[in-house]
């Protein structure tokens, strides 16, 4: 659905994507994961022909960002860092507007613009101005507008950037059931870790304008080594009976632990507590910030949000 | 064909909406916009007036000023019009615009347009203000002013969405009005007669598209003028459309993000 080939946008000395290569399937949910200034909203701006690229080239729907971005255009929906609908307008006028500027059949139009406000979840606010609308209203309606056109590809760039906690989840509902009821391709960023892992069919973590990794959730988490159980024992025999355990891919005394690397402990766990007589027994598994930081050398500065006012606004909304 | 250039007009009307439904719900900005050139036609006019200066044999300042407000009046709405867009700008609105498949040339055209209407409406209540203040209007000289009017407020939105479309600050904005608002107006004869000023101010004038569009409105309304109709609305229009092509070229090479 979308072929990226050596994409690169240079400002001046600065490289802030440099020569991106990446193949987006139908119908999946791609996370471009990265810190502040990594490059994520560069290259949806080149993807959604705003930005014009330094050098490479990328399709969208089979169609060249640079030589056609009109059928790019039309075959897009995008959801900016910041709402961008007219706040003195309802969320029906701008879904009107939208829908004229996307050529939408006259005859369709209103029928498509109850169908997207119903799929966001705001058809009982549609006349209402969108200055009375809460953040996460706004970024709904913005995916509503996004949808009108049938877009094969959505792009949502920080969808739930200064959300509360609660309206983040209920726009993650909504970004999987567009892909479930539209079946479109959704490419978003996050800087959230757990956004990522919870809504990413597959993630490309993005570092200095660069791809340093690429696979699911899982696999990135894989990757790490599996998870880590902690067992308490008394037992004498306990490390020569989990030797003969062939999941067990290591064994660390600590702390009067005895620490176990093993592929998947919600398996290995009920297993390993037949054979040996614990006092008590724990796992983690390692989390995508752990993989991110392992990757990156660095932690993702969670309070840093980028962008202008409108973000700091959204978040004390 | 058909349908290519039905799609075109369905975009420009979309554009055109948006615009006049933001100015019906943001009456302020009409309020404002009236409120100011009918306060220079009652002040300005009879405070001045009482001094007598002399303009035209037969019609007093008040009157003969008039033609005047209501260019200031398209000059200030239209210029102001079109540097709006820098708010679209800061309020990402531009941005959603940009990004749908219409071309920068329908955009400003469909924006013009919006800024065209709401100068038209504000010229209106003038007018009306006119009639009852004895400006003999008659139905040529109503419908040659409308004509002055779609003109010169064509000529100034676009002169405005160009500039608008080079500042990403909204204190750009202020650079407008003080380098071009006000000199358009002050240049324009709007307050006092061309025909002796003194050489500099006389070139300077000459200069300024809306002297041209206050002429025209003297000519229509007052039945005396410096140039004739008919050579006024030909430099309007030759400088309505220098400012219409301005104003594309500088939406074509705007920067969408």
């Amino acid at each position: 659905m979308i072929r990226i080939r050596d994409l690169v946008k240079a400002y001046g000395s600065l490289t802030a994507v440099d020569g991106l290569t990446l193949d987006i399937e139908e119908n999946e949910i791609f996370g471009l994961l990265g810190a502040n200034g990594a490059g994520k909203t560069t290259t949806i701006h080149m993807l959604a022909t705003l930005l014009k690229p330094t050098s490479g080239s990328a399709t969208v729907n089979g169609y060249d960002i640079v030589s056609q971005p009109a059928k790019v255009r039309s075959s897009i929906g995008i959801v900016f860092q910041a709402p961008s609908s007219d706040d003195i307008l309802t969320g029906y006028e701008n879904l009107h507007l939208h829908s004229m500027l996307y050529s939408v059949p006259r005859n369709t139009r209103r029928k498509r613009i109850d169908e997207v406000l119903e799929l966001v979840g705001l058809a009982d606010r549609k006349n209402d101005q969108v200055k009375t609308y809460s953040g996460g209203m706004r970024r709904r309606l913005e995916i509503a507008r996004g949808l009108l056109h049938k877009p094969k590809v959505m792009f949502l760039d920080e969808p739930t950037l200064g959300l509360d906690p609660a309206s983040r989840e209920v726009m993650w509902k909504y970004v999987r059931r567009l892909v479930e009821e539209e079946k479109i391709t959704v490419i978003l960023t996050t800087h959230y870790m757990e956004e990522a892992d919870m809504l990413c069919d597959r993630i490309a973590i993005i570092d200095k304008g660069k791809i340093v990794a690429l696979d699911t959730p899982a696999g990135l988490k894989a990757g790490l080594g599996g998870d880590i159980i902690r067992i308490k024992t008394k037992d004498p025999t306990a490390v020569k009976s989990i030797e003969s355990l062939d999941f067990v891919s290591r064994i660390e005394h600590s702390n009067g632990f005895l620490v176990l690397s093993v592929k998947d402990a919600k398996k290995a766990l009920p297993i390993l507590l037949q054979q040996v007589e614990a006092e008590s027994a724990e796992f983690s598994s390692p989390t995508l910030n752990d993989v991110f930081i392992q990757i990156t050398g660095r932690k993702i500065d969670k309070e840093k949000a980028e962008g202008g006012f409108m973000e700091r606004y959204a978040k004390y909304d | 064909m058909q349908s290519m250039i039905e799609d075109h007009m369905t975009k420009l009307y979309a554009l055109w909406l948006r615009e006049f439904k933001v100015f019906l719900r943001e009456k302020s900005r009409l309020v404002a916009s009236t409120f100011t050139p009918i306060l220079w036609l009652f002040v300005i006019g009879s405070g001045l007036g009482a001094a007598n200066p002399s303009t035209i044999p037969g019609v007093d300042y008040q009157l003969f000023i008039f033609p005047g407000i209501v260019a200031m009046s398209i000059i200030f709405s239209s210029v102001f019009f079109g540097s709006y867009i820098i708010w679209d700008r800061k309020f990402d609105f531009l941005k959603s615009v940009m990004v749908a498949p219409v071309s920068r040339a329908t955009v400003f055209v469909g924006k013009t347009l919006g800024g065209m209407t709401t100068s038209l409406i504000q010229a209106s209540i003038l007018l009306a203000v006119g009639a009852a203040i004895g400006v003999p209007f008659t139905p040529i000289s109503l419908l040659q002013a409308v004509a002055v009017i779609l003109l010169m407020s064509f000529g100034l939105t676009s002169l405005g969405l160009a500039l608008g479309s080079y500042m990403y600050s909204l204190e750009g904005f202020q650079m407008i009005v003080s380098f071009v608002v006000f000199p358009l107006f002050f240049l324009s004869g709007a307050l006092f007669p061309l025909d002796d000023l003194p050489g500099w101010l006389g070139i300077l004038t000459a200069a300024d598209p809306a002297t041209y569009g206050v002429d025209a409105l003297r000519q229509a309304m007052l039945g005396a003028g410096s140039n004739s109709f008919a050579l006024d609305m030909a430099v309007l229009f030759a400088y309505t459309a220098a400012l219409g092509l301005f104003g594309i070229l500088s939406f074509r090479r705007m920067k969408a993000v």
